[in-house]
């Protein structure tokens, strides 16, 4: 399949064939497959470390695309790839169409000043400034005027609600307020495209939930393009339009959620999906029968997209199936108790 | 019967590879004793073959250096020279507004234009400094230093020491900043300095005293520059340190916000390295004034040049005067230093514009201070120099104190520095110069191998060689038996001093205001005490090393117990412990790396202050630097200064090696 000049129109970002193997002669030993994929066998007994291997992606504008993985998998190495932090072995990564390996120091200093923002896992707020002038310090790097930035600051800190803590240190803070200065920090310069590298693994577990129920409300604001990277399946599931599965290296498969469940490509994908309560991912296209003529008696009417979980109090307390309709009201299909039984009780369907 | 024992010392050989080989080597060099000098003589003598005429090359060198060497458009010798006259105007400027008023003309002829400033300004000033570095605890104790100073009559001389150490230690640590963050950024340069500082900081400091006073001749800038050049390699350090310790995440913001170069540096790793940074500026601080009394060898007045003439007159008095002034002033400079490191600006709303006056309350009410005193000193001169009649002295106080202390414990304290002369200090000195050489260069190399590898084996048995070949052998050993049995001593003590310290709180606490104090002490300082007690030689020798370097002895046997993993001795509570089991099966064993770093301070410390004692009459390598020094013989100097650094960096390799193997097998460290 050739991939290389195939790809949607409104990918914002896009990553092709992008390799980071690390040990000496790396290039030397890539190049010596010409274009052909190494085994990962080959890659270590070459003395080497295959971070990231041959992966291809497309990161559509406006959506969340979540790079999931546990540690080791490569996600964070892909993401430095993705944002140039640091150089790929091999392959190319387009943003906006451009070619990123292309670029000169002096063009990426541009594209990373007014395109991209980034919230790190451990925060990276410096210490010596205060929350104030750490959310626009990326506007004071550029050289835009104290007034001026003071006041695009003083907008997102509000954004994200932290009002009233602007000449507070970082250390003053818990740790849920400082991510917050670094999400505020991150979209000072209005990024088109936004990255985030574990942001809440370094929260409690209530703080996370609440800082996952503040990200989706600011995405639904802004409406950004954005990668972000997780090593918790569920919370790819909470947040991701799509989701990228990472194992050694390599991407074992890209979906939605919904798709991984149904359709795991491999045992590793499987394994994954196995705990996820699967009423609360899958949605009633899934599983709904076809119509049928013997079946014309409903209790309710569902949109297709609806989570299998919202149907099944209404299906308790009627003996009749529900029917399936998409958005126009055409009729799709029905669910009945059978099939969602079968859902909760094996995930077999 | 016989085949039963051979396979015995097989496994044995297969279990204990190196003690077989070392029992060789005890077995080999014993033969070699035993033969004696008239049998094989080479083992004892280093051979004239062998030998390197270095120190007279180095001398011809600098000979050359200073009288043709050529740069093109000036020669060497003015470099030199305008360098220190660079260096000489703000000296003299600081000087002048601090202690003797500013000149115009030269020598003899020079008129005063303006007196020095009050000293009652500057107290009031530093009081002000200390207010607002911290509060008012600290104020009134720096005043009250200060006051010290001029209470005890020693205000002009702290004054001139005090502008040598104003222009020093700025220069000091921009040099560290700027050479720490060259060997950050390129990794050549790394490599090139770290061995460099290495040998700096082990180095002992007279020796490069030497060519300083040959390139720059006698005076307080010859000094100053002395005492750069040894306060500035732990800047560099701290700051290679400080700039790799900043957090990743922090660099990756950096380049997503789309920082330049130097915006990365100054805007992102400065500020976060600052706190660290700010050790390193009181590191050069404590360094300078350590450096006051021995760059007076060279021409630096001040409080130095006082305690070395008291020393050299054996005029105690005034040389524990002058010598506590130093101290007084080492602690004032270290807690406001401190006190400014841990500061922290409160942040402005910068919407408010408040007035200037109220804005820098403490940059205005000092400049009130200095033009009111100032102007009132004009009519009063008792404001102007403090009166000598107000003025207390304690110097008799300490002279009838060391009479008391001879006239009636004499006999006590002649028996005891007797008996540890009699029964350590001289057998262990005559075994030591009684060993062959080759076989002593063997051992280090053996121990290098063992616990390092071949490299290290390698770099041990050169560096050894290297005190044979240029004809110090026997200083050496001297070197290493007085240094040797100083760090023994001190070390027991110390470790036994942490561990009471860890497992009492109370004791625990004090020690560590004790040792703080120590550490703030300059080396010379030790010297008195124990010249007022045993007077010159060998033993006065020792004491003063092992009270100079027990300090990281107790220090880092105390904090390794403490980092002990509070689970592990839970552990040991549950499987039924006794407080001592604890103590010696899981704290001290965990404690070892630790114990051991602490062990290696000491050791650097011991040979640095090894040297100072020179002045004390021993007869060890230090005493031949200090002799060259008396010469202005460079070339011998300097080849006997780094027979004592290569003793440092054989002593320090085999410990790290040692501490690294051990770390590695307790777990305590990453294997790579």
């Amino acid at each position: 399949m050739d991939i290389t000049h195939h790809h949607s129109n409104n990918a914002k970002l896009v990553c092709q064939g992008v390799w980071k193997l690390f040990g000496d002669n790396a290039g030397v030993f890539l190049g010596s497959y010409k274009g052909k994929k190494p085994r990962l066998k080959d890659v270590l007994d070459a003395g080497l470390i295959g971070a990231v291997q041959d992966c291809n992606l497309e990161v559509n504008d406006g959506e969340i695309f979540v790079i999931m993985g546990l540690s080791g998998s490569g996600k964070s190495t892909l993401l430095r790839l993705l944002s140039r932090l640091i150089d790929p072995t091999a392959g190319h990564i387009y943003f906006n169409g451009e070619d990123l390996a292309a670029l000169s120091n002096k063009q990426m200093i541009e594209i990373r000043r007014h395109s991209m923002g980034m919230v790190f896992q451990q925060f990276a707020l410096l210490p010596h400034l205060s929350v104030l002038e750490n959310v626009a310090f990326p506007l004071d790097v550029q050289g835009v005027s104290r007034a001026e930035r003071e006041k695009r600051a003083q907008e997102v800190i509000e954004l994200v609600g932290l009002k009233g803590r602007e000449f507070y240190y970082p250390a003053e803070l818990s740790g849920g307020q400082q991510q917050r200065v670094g999400i505020a920090r991150s979209l000072a310069v209005e990024p088109d495209l936004w990255f985030l590298d574990e942001p809440f693994s370094a929260l409690d577990p209530l703080i996370r939930r609440e800082m996952q129920d503040e990200f989706l409300r600011l995405q639904k604001l802004l409406n950004k393009t954005i990668v972000f990277v997780t090593h918790d399946f569920d919370e790819a599931i909470r947040l991701g339009d799509r989701i990228a599965i990472m194992k050694d290296g390599s991407i074992d498969q890209i979906g939605a959620a919904e798709e991984l469940i149904i359709n795991p490509s491999t045992d590793y994908v499987k394994e994954f999906t196995k705990n996820i309560p699967r009423e609360k991912v899958l949605t009633l296209s899934a599983i709904m029968k076809p119509p049928a003529l013997d079946v014309n008696r409903f209790c309710a009417q569902f949109p297709a997209n609806t989570k299998i979980s919202e149907v099944s109090q209404v299906l308790y307390q009627s003996d009749q199936p529900v029917e399936v309709v998409n958005e126009k009201g055409d009729k799709l299909g029905y669910v009945d108790r059978e099939s969602v039984i079968k859902v909760l009780m094996s995930g077999d369907f | 019967m016989h085949a039963e024992h051979s396979t015995r010392t097989d496994v044995l050989l297969k279990k204990h590879p190196y003690a077989f080989i070392w029992t060789l080597l005890a077995m080999l060099t014993a033969v070699l004793m035993f033969l004696g000098k008239s049998e094989v003589r080479w083992a004892f003598k280093v051979p004239r073959e062998l030998r390197l005429n270095l120190k007279s090359y180095i001398s011809d060198f600098m000979d050359w250096l200073v009288n043709s060497a050529d740069l093109g458009i000036f020669t060497f010798y003015e470099l030199t020279r305008g360098i220190s006259w660079m260096l000489e105007k703000p000296l003299d400027f600081t000087t002048g507004i601090l202690a003797t008023g500013l000149m115009s003309g030269e020598g003899s002829n020079a008129v005063q234009l303006t007196p020095p400033l009050s000293w009652l300004a500057v107290i009031l000033v530093l009081v002000c400094l200390g207010r607002y570095a911290r509060d008012w605890k600290l104020a009134i104790f720096v005043g009250c230093c200060f006051a010290y100073l001029a209470l005890f009559g020693q205000w002009q001389s702290a004054m001139v020491t005090l502008s040598s150490i104003l222009i020093a230690v700025p220069l000091g640590v921009f040099g560290g900043l700027v050479l720490g963050i060259m060997a950050h950024r390129w990794r050549l340069f790394e490599k090139f300095i770290t061995p460099v500082l290495d040998l700096m900081q082990t180095v002992p400091v007279f020796a490069y005293l030497l060519p300083i006073l040959f390139l720059f001749g006698f005076g307080p800038v010859a000094a100053m520059i002395a005492t750069i050049i040894y306060a500035m390699p732990p800047m560099v350090r701290v700051t290679m340190l400080a700039l790799r310790q900043v957090p990743d995440q922090l660099r990756d913001l950096g380049n997503m916000v789309g920082c330049t170069d130097y915006q990365m540096l100054r805007r992102i790793l400065i500020p976060t390295a600052m706190p660290s940074l700010m050790v390193g500026v009181n590191q050069v601080i404590m360094l300078s004034l350590n450096m006051v009394i021995i760059a007076s060898m060279i021409g630096a007045g001040g409080l130095g040049y006082d305690v070395l003439t008291a020393l050299r007159r054996l005029d105690i008095g005034a040389g524990v005067e002058s010598g506590l002034a130093i101290v007084v002033l080492a602690i004032a400079l270290d807690r406001l230093s401190q006190a400014l490191a841990k500061k922290r600006t409160k942040i402005r709303d910068s919407s408010d514009s408040q007035h200037f006056f109220v804005r820098y309350p403490y940059t205005c009410l000092c400049s009130l201070i200095l033009v009111l005193i100032t102007l009132i000193a004009l009519v009063v001169p008792a404001l102007q120099v403090y009166p000598e009649s107000w003025s207390l002295t304690t110097g008799s106080f300490w002279d009838d104190l060391v009479k008391y202390i001879n006239i009636n414990y004499f006999d006590e304290l002649e028996a005891f520095k007797v008996f540890v002369l009699l029964n350590i200090l001289v057998p262990l000195k005559r075994f030591l110069l009684a060993l062959p050489w080759p076989m002593v260069i063997v051992a280090v190399a053996l121990a290098g191998y063992q616990l390092g590898g071949a490299r290290l084996a390698l770099l041990t048995a050169v560096l050894s060689l290297f005190c044979a070949v240029v004809g110090l052998w026997d200083k050496s050993m001297i070197t290493v038996y007085l240094c040797g049995i100083s760090v023994l001593f001190a070390a027991a003590l110390g470790i036994v001093l942490g561990i009471i310290a860890a497992e009492n709180l109370r004791f625990g606490k004090m020690i560590e205001v004790v040792i703080d104090t120590l550490q703030t002490l300059p080396s010379f300082v030790y010297l008195m005490p124990v010249v007022m007690l045993f007077r010159v030689g060998d033993f006065a020798a020792m004491i003063a090393v092992i009270a100079y370097s027990i300090v990281p002895a107790i220090r880092y046997t105390l904090h390794g117990i403490r980092q002990v993993n509070p689970q592990l001795i839970e552990a040991g509570l549950v499987s039924g412990c006794t407080d001592w089991q604890i103590l010696t099966k899981i704290k001290l064993k965990l404690a070892l790396p630790q114990v051991m770093l602490g062990i290696n301070q000491t050791v650097m410390l011991a040979l640095s202050m090894l040297v100072i004692t020179a002045l004390v009459g021993t007869r060890d390598l230090g005493q031949e630097v200090y002799i060259a020094l008396t010469k202005a013989d460079t070339g011998k100097g300097i080849v006997a200064g780094l027979c004592v650094a290569f003793i440092a960096i054989i002593t320090d390799r085999l410990i790290t090696a040692a501490v690294d193997k051990s770390k590695k097998r307790l777990g305590l460290k990453q294997v790579n």
